[in-house]
């Protein structure tokens, strides 16, 4: 089968977050830049279990700069058969969606995985912008995802309190989330031979984004925490009730 | 026109879509101009959107719609908002609405902003707040294009009457044929809020030890009429069911109020849940991290200290 699966950067969690002079960018000095952990545990590596039983490749596909092709080469380390690289900065998801739905349209993938999100800015809209694009089918928050024949799966997909099976035949769009696979680690072997699989640059389409950022802001400090006397729970539930009005 | 899509379940409006038509309401009252409701399926109570501000409801209730595909969905949302040359599209930020928000904006060649937590500034434009970086931040973006798709973030905003029960009245659509078959549905507890739309929220950690010992924090859901949630190890070693785990790879949440019991307060954890209105930390470790987060804070042993709250609160209500 012909796997594709779409790999975001995103700054790792516990970065400090701070903004440049005009607070339209973040400020990147001394943040570590990671691949998108949906991205990277769940989509990717479902997709190298699914080609190491079924055969094929699986291909990554990411838009932005070559200061990015670490990233890259950790998804080819981690056994990705091949990586296209769209050469231009990531602006808004639009863009992103568009930029690769486009590529996508010059080759057949019988499955294009997205992680369930990105953890910088949780927009959740990348994979159904392209399979939009792509008139696909699309499958998002899959949990698990079983291939039955080269042209049929059986998805489950988390939803609020519960799970939905579906079957699908291929070609589709699915976003990954957690319990699709588990996370591997690359070895040694992957990471040399990660060195010479073939990483292809793509001239980006003319686009013209949907959104722009006005500005960042960070939160309100919050007000210190009121100490409650482990003995005295009923004054937690009058404050509860009288202060917080929450209950 | 402002043009809200209305998700149901078992028959009814969800609460999300309540609040989706609600923040539509206000968002059309900014633009001088009126909230609409679409109801794809059926739902007794649909003439209630009225009293949250929508004017009239459009209901299209072809069999495609009884099970979510989202090519489907999408399709007829799109297809509705042209034909009733709608400006702003509105969803819940619920799976389904996360679901629809890219391919309805690509549809109708719309920017978008999922998971809004405030009405959109119009005074110039049309700019949208969200959190980024695992609530680290904020951000405003500008929408550019001519119509726009909006998703809003359960429980950002107290809803409350602005109007009376208005008109359902059929809207004819193309409706596309499923590409996916749905086989089944499990709904783990169909009598619980879900934790998205739950204002209420009672939240285990590994200080819990195991899951014979849930049942203090089921007793003080109960009581709180909350829903139940939990750390990321505490699903992972199969002690509660996965939909509960909150945090940056679960799910995020914004309850009025959330109790966390002997939960440490990890930075992943807080993504998930650090904008709940109001935080009560119970945790032995008085250097928790969590504390810093939190507006009440007990320290002590939560074997203890729980039962006692659960029992205030009972005394409480009395
Ligand atoms: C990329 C990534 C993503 C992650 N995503 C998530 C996520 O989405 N959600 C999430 O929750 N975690 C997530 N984690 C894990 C996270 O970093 C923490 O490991 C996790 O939140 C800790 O869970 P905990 O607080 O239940 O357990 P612990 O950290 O072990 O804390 C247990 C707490 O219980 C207290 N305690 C113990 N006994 C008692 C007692 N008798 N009375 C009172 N207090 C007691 C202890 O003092 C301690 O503070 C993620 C980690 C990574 C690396
Ligand atoms: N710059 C990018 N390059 C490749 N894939 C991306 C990029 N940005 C987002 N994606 C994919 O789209 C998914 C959802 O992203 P988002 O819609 O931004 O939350 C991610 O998990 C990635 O799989």
């Amino acid at each position: 089968m012909k796997l594709l699966v779409c790999i975001s950067k995103t700054p790792d969690t516990t970065a400090k977050i701070a903004f440049n002079g005009e607070n339209t960018k973040l400020e990147t000095a001394g943040i570590t830049f990671i691949m998108n952990p949906y991205d990277e545990w769940y989509a990717l590596v479902k997709a190298i279990e699914i080609q190491e039983k079924w055969g094929g490749s699986v291909s990554v596909l990411h838009v932005g700069p070559s200061e990015n092709d670490a990233i890259i080469r950790k998804a080819l380390a981690i056994g990705a058969t091949d990586a296209h690289r769209i050469d231009t900065e990531a602006v808004s998801a639009d863009q992103v969606a568009f930029q690769m739905a486009s590529f996508i349209q010059q080759h057949a993938f019988d499955i294009i995985f997205t992680g369930k999100e990105t953890i910088d800015y949780n927009g959740a809209e990348v994979g159904g912008r392209m399979a939009a694009q792509l008139n696909l089918p699309f499958i998002s928050f899959a949990s698990h995802l079983d291939i039955v024949t080269e042209n049929e799966a059986i998805v489950k997909r988390d939803m609020e309190g519960g799970t939905e099976t579906i079957q699908v035949n291929t070609p589709f769009v699915i976003s990954a989330a957690k319990g699709m696979a588990e996370q591997r680690i690359p070895n040694m072997k992957g990471i040399m031979t990660a060195k010479s699989k073939p990483l292809n640059v793509v001239t980006p389409q003319e686009y013209s984004p949907k959104i722009s950022i006005v500005s960042h802001e960070l939160p309100p400090a919050k007000k210190a925490v009121q100490y409650i006397d482990p003995e005295n729970m009923a004054e937690l539930a009058r404050l509860l009730r009288e202060e917080a009005k929450v209950i | 026109m402002v043009l809200v899509f209305v998700e149901t379940e078992n028959g009814k409006v969800r609460k999300a879509a309540l609040e989706a038509v609600y923040y539509g309401y206000l968002t059309a009252q900014k633009l001088g101009t009126s909230c609409q409701a679409l109801l794809l399926g059926n739902a007794e109570d649909a003439t209630s959107l009225g009293l949250y501000g929508a004017t009239l409801v459009h209901q299209n209730d072809s069999i495609s719609f009884n099970f979510f595909d989202n090519q489907v969905y999408s399709a007829a949302i799109a297809q509705a908002a042209k034909k009733l040359e709608a400006s702003v599209v509105i969803l819940s930020h619920s799976s389904n609405g996360k679901s629809l928000i890219g391919n309805i904006a690509y549809l109708l060649d719309a920017g978008s902003v999922s998971a809004a937590i405030d009405i959109p500034e119009t005074d110039k434009g049309f700019s949208v707040r969200k959190g980024v970086y695992s609530s680290k931040a904020l951000v405003n973006i500008e929408i550019n294009t001519p119509v726009k798709v909006v998703s809003v973030l359960g429980n950002s905003l107290q809803i409350s009457v602005v109007g009376a029960n208005v008109e359902v009245q059929p809207i004819a659509l193309d409706v596309l044929q499923p590409g996916i078959k749905v086989l089944s549905v499990d709904k783990l507890q169909s009598n619980v809020t879900p934790l998205p739309e739950a204002e209420r929220v009672v939240s285990g950690g590994r200080g819990l030890k195991g899951p014979e010992n849930w049942g203090i924090v089921e007793e003080l859901a109960d009581v709180l009429h909350a829903t139940t949630a939990c750390s990321r190890p505490v699903s992972d070693a199969d002690w509660r069911p996965h939909h509960e785990h909150v945090g940056q790879t679960g799910i995020a949440i914004r309850p009025n109020l959330y109790i966390a019991i002997g939960i440490s307060g990890a930075i992943q954890h807080l993504a998930g849940v650090n904008n709940s209105k109001t935080i009560v930390v119970i945790n032995k470790d008085p250097e928790a991290p969590f504390f810093k987060s939190a507006n009440y804070g007990v320290v002590g042993d939560l074997f203890d200290i729980v039962p006692k709250l659960t029992a205030a609160i009972k005394n409480l209500n009395a």
